[in-house]
C-alpha cells in the first residue's frame, strides 16, 4: 500500500465522506441553478446562514458526547434575544452591559439545568424539555408577543457587519502559518516517540491543500463584502472549543464520561461537576447565538430560535457525533450545519417549496446515522 | 419415593477454553430434596442451565432422562412443559405488576384474547395458600399477600415465595432453587425451608443449590458434590458431617503455578474499624456488618469467600464507589480519612482494579494512553492542558514495566486481549501511585500465561512498597499468593490466617460460616 493511501486510511474516513457529499451537492446545486449557487454573494449568504446553528452545534456536540441532550437551547436563544431587546431598547441599557447580562444569564440557565440533571438525577431529556417550554414562555412574556426594534448600530454589527477585506487577508495568512507550524511540531514529536507519520511529501501536500483552501475561502468572501462578523465569532469558538475538547483534561474527561460513565467515575473524574460545566457552556452558546440573531434581525422577537435546538442536534449528529456518547468532534457540527444550510439555500434558489427542505433534511439525518452504524459495523 | 425422576448422564459442557462440566452425572429421586454443593465455579449453575433448557441440545454432550425417558430441550419452555422450573438467584418477577399478573405471566387464562381475571385471581389465591402467603378468612390484622398486591411492595422473602407459587402454577414437578436464601433474613429462610418441607410432602421434587451447609443439612435428603466440573460424589445427608462435605468440595491438588514470595511486612498502611454497608435495595438489611481489618505495607493480603459474601461490596465501598450508605472509620497511615467518592480514595492512595474491567475499568473506545492516564490526568497536564508528550512517556514506561502486548499505545482498548486489558487497568491504577492496591478478581477470564505475569507484577509491586489486597474466588489463587488471608461470609470477617496456617479446609470452614 502506498503511503498516501495508508495515510488516508489511517484518518477518519467519515469526515471525507462528509466533505465529498458536501462537494457533490454543491456541484449539483451549481448545475441546477445555472452557476448562481457558487457566486460569492451566495456563498457569503450560506455561511452567514449556518453560523448560528454552527455555534449552537458546538455546545450541543459536547452535551451529546457526555451522553446527554439539550432541548432548551432554541428557547434560551429566543429568550436571550428578548432580554437584550427589553434591556437595551425599552430600558436604555448600554450595548456592552446588555450583552454581558445576556451571556451571564444564559450561562446561569445552563448551569441550573446541568445541576438538576447532574445532582438531582432528573433525566436530561425531561429537564431540557421543561427548559424548552419555560424559556419559550419567558421569551413571549418578555417581548409581550411583539417584535421589539431597533437596536443601536453598535449592537447590530454582531449580526450584520463584515470584517474588512484587508484584515481578512491578514487573518487567513496568519491562520495558514499557525496551521503549518503546529502540524510540523506535532510531526516532530510523533517522530521522536516513534509513531507512524505520513511521508514528508504527503505532509507538504496536505498542508498546502489546507492553506490553499483557507486562502480560497478568504478570496471568495472578499469578492463579496468580507468575512461576516457572526462567521468570525463561530470560527473563533470552533477553534477554542476544539482545543478544549482535544487538549485539556476537561475535554478528555467528557469523552471518558460519555464512553463509559462508570469507568470515568471509578477513575476519580469529577463527573458531576463536569456535566454542569458542559451545560453551562451550552447555555453560553445559546446566549451568544441569541445576541447574533437579535442583531441580525435588528429586533427581539417572540418567535426567534423556534425549533433551533433540533437544527443544532441534527448538525451535531450529521457531523458524526454519536447519540450514545463518547464520540464526536466540535468541528463536525460545523460541517453538519454547513451541510444543512447548503440544502436550505440551494433548494430555495431553485424555487422549491420550503416544505421540501424539511423532508430532505430529515432523510439526510437518518441516512447519515445509518451510514455511521453501517461503517462502524463493517470495520 | 425412591425411583429416579431425573437422571443426567455424562453431561459435558465446554466453553471456549474452559471445560465447565466434565462428564457430570446426577440422579434425583422422586419427591426428595436434593442439594448440590460446590465451590465458586464448580459447575453448579452450568449443570442447572443444561437441565432447565437455557443451553439447548447440541451445545453439550450427554443425556437427560426424565422418568426414565430421554428428552432434549431446545429452550426453557420445553423444560417447563415437563415440569422442570428453575428459580434463579436474581428473581425474575416484574416489579411493577401484581402478584397474580406475575404468577400467570405469559399463561393468562383467556378466551378469544380476553383475560378471565376472576379465574386467575381465584387460582392465585389457591397458589398463595400453598406457599403460606394467604389464609382464608383472615382479617386485615394478619399480614397476608393479596393477588392484586404489587410485587415491588413485597419484601424479598415474600417475592421468593411468589416465585415458588409461579413455578407451581406452571405445574412444576421438579423445582430448582439456585441460592434461594442469598438475600433473605434468618426468619425468612426459616419460612422458606418450611414451605419446601411442605412441598416435599405434596410430592414435589426439589433441587437445592446453596453455599450454606447448615441449610443443606437441614433440608436435603441427599447431596451431590461438584468440584471443577466433575461429580465428586452423591450421598444421603444422614451419612455426612459438615466437615465431610467441605472436604469433598475443596480436596484439590495444589499446583505450583504460583510464584509465592515471603515479603517483609512493614508498617500499617490501612486500617478499617467497624465498617458497615447497607443493602442499597433493602434498607433494613446490612450487607457488611462491623468489619475491621488491617493492611500492612509490603504484604499481599488475600480476601477469600464464596459468592455473595460481600467482598466486592466491602472494597468498592472503601473506595467510595458503592452506591449505598456506609459508616465506620478508615485510617490511612494512622490518619483518619473520609472517603465519599473515588476522587477521595485516589487522593488518599487507594487504587481499585474492579472485577468487571469492561464495565468499571476501561473506556473501550479510547486508546491505551488515554486509558492509562484517565485516573491521573493532573499528573500529565499543566493548568488543565494535557501534555501529550508526557502522556506518551509515562504510558510507554508502564507498558514496558507490565509487558503489555500491543502494536502501539494508540491502539484502542477494545482491541486488546483479556489479559492485556487487565494489564491496562493495572497501568491506570499504578499511575495514581497507590499505597494500597486493591485487585478484585484480577485473573478472571485470562489465560494461564497472563495470570502468571500478573502474579509476578504483584510480587514486584509489593517489593516496591505497595500493599496489595487480592480478592479472589479461586481458593488456590488466594492460598498461592497471599501472605495473610481474611475470609468473609455473609458480610462478616469469619477467619484470619497467615500463609502458614491457611489451607483449603479451614478457609472453606470459615467461608461457609463455620467459625463464629
Amino acid at each position: 500500500m502506498n503511503p498516501l493511501k495508508k495515510y488516508i486510511k489511517s484518518i477518519n474516513l467519515r469526515n471525507y465522506v462528509m466533505i465529498a457529499a458536501l462537494l457533490l451537492i454543491w456541484i449539483a446545486f451549481s448545475y441546477l441553478t445555472g452557476g448562481s449557487f457558487l457566486l460569492s454573494r451566495n456563498i457569503s449568504n450560506l455561511v452567514r446562514h449556518m453560523a448560528v446553528v454552527g455555534i449552537l452545534g458546538i455546545g450541543m456536540v459536547m452535551v451529546i458526547i457526555t451522553g446527554n441532550i439539550d432541548l432548551s437551547v432554541g428557547s434560551v436563544l429566543g429568550a436571550m434575544g428578548g432580554l437584550a431587546a427589553v434591556m437595551h431598547i425599552w430600558n436604555g441599557a448600554g450595548v456592552y452591559a446588555t450583552i454581558a447580562v445576556v451571556l451571564i444569564t444564559s450561562t446561569l440557565i445552563g448551569t441550573i439545568q446541568g445541576s438538576i440533571i447532574s445532582f438531582l438525577k432528573v433525566p436530561a431529556f425531561i429537564v431540557t424539555l421543561g427548559g424548552l417550554l419555560i424559556f419559550r414562555g419567558v421569551q413571549l412574556g418578555l417581548t409581550k408577543g411583539i417584535s421589539i426594534a431597533p437596536f443601536a448600530a453598535s449592537y447590530q454589527k454582531y449580526g450584520q457587519a463584515y470584517i474588512d477585506k484587508s484584515i481578512v487577508w491578514i487573518m487567513a495568512i496568519f491562520a495558514c502559518t499557525v496551521l503549518v507550524v503546529l502540524d510540523f511540531i506535532k510531526r516532530k514529536s510523533r517522530i521522536k516517540y516513534d509513531f507512524t507519520v505520513p511521508k514528508i511529501s504527503v505532509f507538504i501536500l496536505k498542508n498546502a491543500a489546507l492553506s490553499l483552501l483557507i486562502l480560497f475561502v478568504a478570496y471568495i468572501l472578499n469578492s463579496y463584502r468580507g468575512l461576516p462578523m457572526q462567521v468570525f465569532i463561530m470560527v473563533v469558538l470552533v477553534i477554542f472549543f476544539t482545543f478544549i475538547t482535544q487538549k485539556t483534561t476537561f475535554g478528555r474527561s467528557i469523552y471518558a464520561m460519555g464512553g463509559n460513565y462508570e469507568a470515568a467515575l471509578y477513575s476519580g473524574i469529577k463527573v458531576r461537576r463536569n456535566l454542569v460545566i458542559v451545560y453551562a457552556i451550552n447555555g453560553l452558546m445559546a446566549g451568544i447565538a441569541g445576541v447574533i440573531i437579535s442583531a441580525r434581525l435588528n429586533a427581539g422577537t417572540p418567535t426567534a430560535g423556534n425549533t433551533m435546538e433540533l437544527d443544532a442536534i441534527a448538525a451535531a449528529v450529521i457531523g458524526g457525533t454519536s447519540m450514545s456518547g463518547g464520540v464526536g468532534k466540535v468541528y463536525g457540527a460545523i460541517l453538519g450545519a454547513l451541510f444543512m444550510a447548503s440544502i436550505d439555500n440551494g433548494m430555495s434558489m431553485m424555487n422549491i417549496d420550503a416544505y421540501w427542505q424539511y423532508i430532505v433534511k430529515g432523510i439526510i439525518l437518518v441516512v447519515a446515522v445509518w451510514f455511521d452504524i453501517y461503517s462502524s459495523k463493517k470495520s | 419415593m425412591s425411583s429416579p425422576i431425573l437422571e443426567m448422564r455424562n453431561i459435558t459442557k465446554i466453553f471456549p477454553g474452559v471445560t465447565a462440566l466434565d462428564s457430570v452425572s446426577l440422579t434425583v429421586n422422586e419427591g426428595e430434596v436434593h442439594a448440590i454443593c460446590g465451590e465458586n465455579g464448580a459447575g453448579k449453575s452450568t449443570l442447572i442451565k443444561v437441565l432447565s433448557g437455557v443451553y439447548p441440545q447440541g451445545t453439550y454432550e450427554g443425556e437427560v432422562l426424565i422418568g426414565g425417558q430421554e428428552y432434549t430441550f431446545s429452550n426453557t419452555r420445553d423444560a417447563e412443559k415437563l415440569g422442570i422450573v428453575c428459580i434463579h438467584q436474581e428473581l425474575e418477577l416484574i416489579p411493577e405488576l401484581s402478584v397474580a399478573e406475575n404468577i400467570f405471566l405469559g399463561k393468562y387464562v383467556s378466551k378469544l384474547g380476553i383475560i378471565n381475571w376472576n379465574e386467575i385471581y381465584s387460582r392465585t389465591r389457591q397458589l398463595l395458600k400453598q406457599v403460606g402467603l394467604y389464609r382464608e378468612g383472615s382479617d386485615a390484622t394478619t399480614r397476608i399477600v393479596q393477588p392484586s398486591d404489587i410485587i415491588k411492595q413485597l419484601g424479598v422473602g415474600r417475592q421468593q415465595l411468589v416465585e415458588i407459587a409461579k413455578a407451581l402454577a406452571r405445574e412444576a414437578k421438579i423445582l430448582i432453587l439456585d441460592e434461594p436464601t442469598a438475600a433473605l433474613t434468618e426468619a425468612e429462610v426459616d419460612t422458606l425451608l418450611g414451605i419446601l418441607e411442605q412441598l416435599r410432602k405434596e410430592g414435589i421434587t426439589c433441587i437445592y443449590i446453596s453455599h450454606k451447609l447448615d441449610e443443606v443439612i437441614r433440608i436435603a435428603d441427599r447431596v451431590t458434590i461438584l468440584r471443577d466440573g466433575k461429580t465428586i460424589g452423591t450421598d444421603e445427608i444422614k451419612n455426612l458431617e459438615k466437615g465431610d462435605i467441605i472436604r469433598m468440595m475443596v480436596g484439590r491438588e495444589l499446583t505450583n503455578l504460583f510464584p509465592y514470595k515471603e515479603h517483609k511486612k512493614k508498617e500499617k498502611v490501612l486500617e478499617v474499624r467497624d465498617f458497615c454497608v447497607k443493602d442499597p435495595d433493602i434498607p433494613s438489611r446490612m450487607l457488611i456488618k462491623n468489619v475491621s481489618l488491617e493492611v500492612y505495607k509490603g504484604e499481599i493480603l488475600g480476601i477469600s469467600g464464596l459468592m455473595g459474601a460481600g467482598r466486592t461490596e466491602l472494597f468498592t465501598s472503601l473506595f467510595g464507589a458503592y452506591q449505598a450508605e456506609n459508616y465506620g472509620d478508615i485510617f490511612i497511615e494512622g490518619k483518619k480519612v473520609a472517603i465519599k467518592t473515588p476522587v477521595d480514595a485516589i487522593s488518599n492512595g487507594l487504587a481499585l482494579v474492579t472485577e468487571d474491567r469492561k464495565r468499571f475499568g476501561l473506556v473501550l473506545g479510547m486508546d491505551i494512553k488515554e486509558n492509562t492516564t484517565l485516573a491521573s490526568l493532573e499528573e500529565v497536564s499543566n493548568i488543565g492542558v494535557i501534555n501529550l508528550n508526557k502522556e506518551v512517556v509515562v504510558t510507554q514506561e508502564l507498558v514496558e514495566k507490565l509487558r503489555t502486548k500491543t502494536w502501539g499505545i494508540e491502539e484502542k482498548a477494545k482491541n486488546l486481549s483479556g489479559g492485556n486489558q487487565q494489564k491496562l487497568v493495572l497501568q491506570k491504577a499504578l499511575l495514581t501511585r497507590p499505597k494500597v492496591l486493591i485487585l478484585d478478581e484480577p485473573t478472571r477470564g485470562i489465560d494461564v500465561g497472563a495470570k502468571l505475569e500478573i502474579y509476578k507484577i504483584m510480587n514486584q509491586l509489593v517489593e516496591e512498597g505497595v500493599a496489595i489486597i487480592i480478592i479472589s474466588s479461586e481458593l488456590e489463587e488466594v492460598l498461592g499468593m497471599s501472605n495473610r488471608i481474611y475470609v468473609m461470609s455473609e458480610g462478616k470477617i469469619t477467619g484470619e490466617f497467615t500463609a502458614k496456617e491457611a489451607n483449603q479446609e479451614n478457609i472453606m470452614h470459615a467461608a461457609v460460616g463455620g467459625i463464629k
